[in-house]
């Protein structure tokens, strides 16, 4: 838990009382209009509100990249598959294990080099060791579950390996420590021979090295003497070197090494308590860290995750070693609950983090409980600045079929387009929604605008509507009559015509707009040559009649209502010499 | 031979070669990249370290940043030019800034396109612009390539390709070709280096289309390449019997033909496709074979194939460019994936 101090500028905390709300990643505060007793405002209070945001340490750039990479490895472990034999799966959970931990050594690395210049930095520098070395001891203990024999082995790595992180001159001396004739003796239990046979040879190779001192065989040399009483494994002398130790686990191991190197892992944690007991003293208090590595050495994996979330403050750390552990079946069912309520944590956290909403979609996607849910509320509040990415955001939504927010991010990109007049940008949203309703819309549009102006706008969409013009009705009406239009303009009459009347008769068109189509057909009325044929004429007039046979519209001024009658009188003139004409036409035989 | 990554701590959104002289026949070793969807984007620029491989011919170099400057908005497009300038407001909305999405450069002219459907030229060495044709286009406009030089080809997202002339007085395309299908955006546009009227599109169902743009309105050939929307196209500018293409699907197909016919005969004739993963062994979850929409031609003689340039699936891959044997390419996953020995 983090405590700090921030004045707000701005916020008059000297004269009121502040409010405040927890946000996702941050806090709001207000001013309230409870004044501090005893205080008489000295200037008007501040109207704002303040949004209070902990320090984007999580938006560093290395620590980001910590996020990018070991999300490729989540990734990757999600999709090993559940039916390769387990003895396969062991080798790739520990391989994928090391490519975490590598991951967190590049980290620190590249945070060890700029350390210099920010502190945060070397805080993180000390998360991110202290995060290092307990995955690796839960790799060595857990994943890989080493048995007695190589587990020593395994240890000693993990000691060599962390050791050398914190002093390297250390290192030289303590390899001066170790005689050579005791590397060759460890090659021994890798492969050709069995435990019991080894730890026969051990205990005789033990056995002399006692004799010795008891003989006082290196009684001169003091040195000598010292390094004998370490390979008997005697921890006076062991404690001695506490310096070159520094660390308790290392002190364990040491100890292991030179008393019980086929150490079972059962046993561990005898060994491991007391150790840190000798090592540490009366008066010294164990550490979280120390405590997490005893809670390992005791096998007991439920207390290293409660203790890791607590102490460390990193949820990333949390949620992928335990996700490995779950992988590894390592977890109890009780667990579970657990290891989604820490992923719902670390998803939170990224939260502060707003470009990472796209790592965190395959996160979510994971969750066992709630990561669906989670994942719809999230993504739609990702802000929609560009149209690229809305695509994105849409493409995430389409390929988990999460219609209802495919429908409303579709509605804000066609809404945002048609209030900048992007007729076309509009459509094409509607048509990725299949939006039918919003396409209607946008062909309303289409036609107030032809109707005020007098012309179509936009044709080259109008001309090349293609199979878009079925998602709706008036789409498919304000294609057609387009067509119209062009028929017209080309001098195709007769097609023309046809289609005219077919929009009519096929209820393609709407009702109110039947008048302007039957003022589009005079001037093929008025044509010198018959363009409507007989039985057009009358379905022509049916049209008409059952136009003027509707209810009155009430609101219609005198003026528009004589403008009306005049229009009806003229078509019913021109429909009728028509009529004459066509049947004159018909009628005669040509000869 | 993987590719190298380099994480860079901000998604990518346009990665470009820096053009090495022609003749020349050197490697490019330093390219741009753009970053998009942070509060504060940049542009970077990237070297490779020298040229000469070691003695086992591995390049081992990681990218080192060169310099970087602060970008208001996200990077759209990044074209190399001699001069710098910044023309504002060029694109927008009647009370608003409009997103450009797109730009292209034949020095010393510019061409950019944008959300508010405008087409606009301008000169390098000018601080007006040259000409602006308003309206050309009711949809947000996507891409443009240059045809000729007074000649680009825009795409849009109602599924069509507009040509324009600057020659023309007139505001309107010279030449519309659409599919006759489904009106599915397109998002990218690349010509063929050497015969000009042979163009690649990709769009938002993944498809890759070619079209001959002095015939007929509907494309050669249909070629499914993406499970989701294919970001960029490109010929590779010295052997255009390659093709590369990049997706939101997260995965960046390199496509050759393997037949003695060239990629112009073997577009015109059709193909069977086949797309095999990076290493022969297919990536978990994902067909073995996708067989493309086969169209008229000789299946035995002439094949495309395509294989996968990046080793695992990654969060999309928004950008790529190649230039001689040297392929870069950005994702969303804040990676930069340089690859050196190009098979082409």
């Amino acid at each position: 838990m983090m405590s700090l101090l921030q004045f707000i500028p701005g916020a008059g905390f000297h004269q009121k009382h502040l409010g405040f709300e927890w946000g996702p990643g941050d806090l709001l505060v207000y001013e309230t209009n409870y004044k501090l007793q005893g205080i008489r405002p000295r200037s008007a209070g501040s109207p704002s509100v303040h949004v209070v945001r902990r320090d984007e340490d999580i938006c560093s750039p290395i620590l980001r990249k910590l996020f990018n990479e070991s999300h490729l490895i989540f990734v990757g472990l999600q999709k090993i598959k559940e039916d390769v034999p387990s003895k396969n799966k062991k080798s790739q959970f520990v391989s994928i294990s090391k490519n975490y931990r590598s991951v967190i050594r590049a980290c620190m690395e590249e945070l060890q080099q700029n350390a210099g210049k920010r502190s945060p930095d070397t805080h993180h520098v000390s998360i991110l060791l202290a995060i290092e070395l307990i995955w690796n001891l839960c790799e060595v203990l857990f994943i890989d579950a080493a048995p007695a024999g190589s587990l020593l082995l395994h240890l000693l790595d993990w000691v060599r390996l962390h050791k050398s992180d914190v002093d390297a001159r250390a290192r030289e001396v303590l390899q001066s420590d170790s005689p050579a004739q005791h590397q060759s003796y460890w090659d021994v239990p890798a492969g050709t021979q069995t435990l019991t046979e080894f730890d026969v040879k051990w205990r005789h190779w033990h056995e002399e090295c006692d004799r010795c001192l008891q003989d006082n065989t290196f009684a001169s040399n003091r040195h000598l003497e010292t390094i004998c009483k370490i390979l008997v494994g005697d921890e006076d002398t062991l404690l001695e070197q506490r310096e070159l130790l520094s660390t308790w686990y290392h002190f364990l191991v040491t100890r292991l090494l030179f008393t019980h190197p086929t150490i079972k892992p059962p046993d561990l944690h005898y060994y491991a308590q007391s150790s840190m007991n000798m090592f540490l003293g009366p008066r010294a208090s164990p550490e979280p860290l120390d405590i997490i590595l005893l809670s390992a050495f005791e096998f007991d994996l439920h207390q290293v995750i409660k203790d890791c979330s607590i102490a460390l403050n990193n949820w990333w750390f949390v949620a992928h070693l335990t996700d490995l552990l779950d992988h590894c079946k390592l977890l109890q069912s009780h667990n579970l609950q657990c290891v989604s309520h820490i992923r719902s944590s670390y998803l939170s956290y990224m939260h502060v983090c707003v470009s990472l909403w796209q790592l965190a979609v395959d996160y979510f996607d994971h969750c066992p409980e709630f990561g669906r849910v989670y994942l719809e509320l999230q993504i739609e509040r990702v802000p929609l600045d560009t149209e690229r990415k809305a695509i994105k955001v849409l493409r995430i939504c389409e390929d988990r079929q999460m219609s209802e927010q495919v429908r409303s991010i579709c509605k804000i990109m066609a809404k945002r387009a048609l209030r900048n007049n992007r007729l076309g940008s509009a459509l094409s949203w509607s048509i990725r929604a299949k939006d039918a309703a919003f396409a209607t819309l946008i062909s309303e549009r289409f036609l107030q605008d032809y109707s005020n102006k007098g012309f179509f706008t936009d044709l080259d969409l109008l001309d090349n509507l293609g199979p878009a013009m079925l998602l709706s009705d008036r789409l498919t009406f304000l294609g057609k009559y387009r067509e119209f239009h062009r028929l017209y303009g080309e001098k195709r009459f007769s097609e023309a015509a046809r289609l005219l009347l077919s929009l009519m008769t096929a209820k393609i068109a709407p009702r109110s707009l039947w008048m302007t189509l039957l003022t589009d057909a005079l001037p093929l009325l008025e044509q010198k040559e018959v363009i409507f044929s007989v039985d057009q004429t009358y379905e022509l007039m049916s049209c008409l009649e059952e136009l003027n046979s509707g209810t009155k519209d009430l609101n219609q001024t005198d003026q528009d209502e004589d403008i009306e009658s005049t229009k009806t009188e003229l078509l019913r003139l021109a429909l009728a010499r028509n009529l004459a004409m066509a049947i004159v036409k018909e009628g005669t035989i040509e000869t | 031979m993987d590719p190298t990554a380099k994480y860079i701590s901000q998604k990518i959104s346009r990665t470009r070669w820096r053009p090495v002289p022609a003749g020349l026949l050197q490697q490019p070793e330093v390219f741009a990249a753009g970053s998009w969807d942070n509060e504060s984007n940049r542009v970077s620029i990237w070297s490779l370290g020298d040229n000469d491989s070691d003695t086992d011919g591995e390049f081992d170099e990681e990218p080192r940043l060169l310099c970087d400057s602060e970008h208001d908005g996200d990077v759209m497009d990044l074209q190399a030019l001699s001069l710098a300038h910044v023309w504002e407001r060029a694109h927008r909305y009647s009370c608003d800034n409009a997103p450009c999405t797109a730009v292209v450069c034949r020095s010393p002219e510019l061409v950019s396109v944008g959300e508010d459907g405008r087409v606009i030229l301008y000169k390098a060495d000018q601080t007006e612009v040259v000409r602006v044709i308003e309206n050309a286009d009711s949809s947000t406009i996507h891409a443009v390539t240059f045809l000729r030089t007074t000649e680009v080809l825009t795409v849009n997202s109602i599924g069509q390709l507009k040509m324009w002339d600057f020659r023309q007085q007139s505001d309107s395309p010279a030449q519309i070709l659409s599919l006759t299908g489904d009106r599915v955006p397109l998002h990218c546009v690349d010509k063929h280096p050497n015969q000009q009227h042979i163009v690649a599109t990709g769009g938002q169902d993944g498809m890759l289309c070619i079209w001959d743009v002095r015939q007929g309105n509907t494309p050669f050939s249909l070629i499914e390449a993406h499970s989701a929307e294919m970001w960029e196209v490109h010929f590779h500018p010295s052997n255009p019997n390659h093709l590369f293409t990049c997706s939101e699907d997260g995965s960046l197909l390199h496509w050759e033909t393997t037949s003695g016919s060239d990629m112009s005969t073997l577009l015109q004739r059709g193909w069977n496709s086949r797309v095999v993963s990076h290493s022969g062994v297919p990536l978990a979850g994902e067909d073995d074979s996708v067989v493309s929409s086969w169209l008229a031609g000789d299946s035995s003689k002439n094949r495309l194939e395509a294989t996968h340039m990046l080793p695992s699936q990654t969060l999309s891959v928004n950008s790529l460019d190649v230039l001689e044997q040297c392929l870069v390419c950005g994702t969303d996953g804040e990676a930069v994936y340089v690859h050196r020995q190009l098979p082409v």
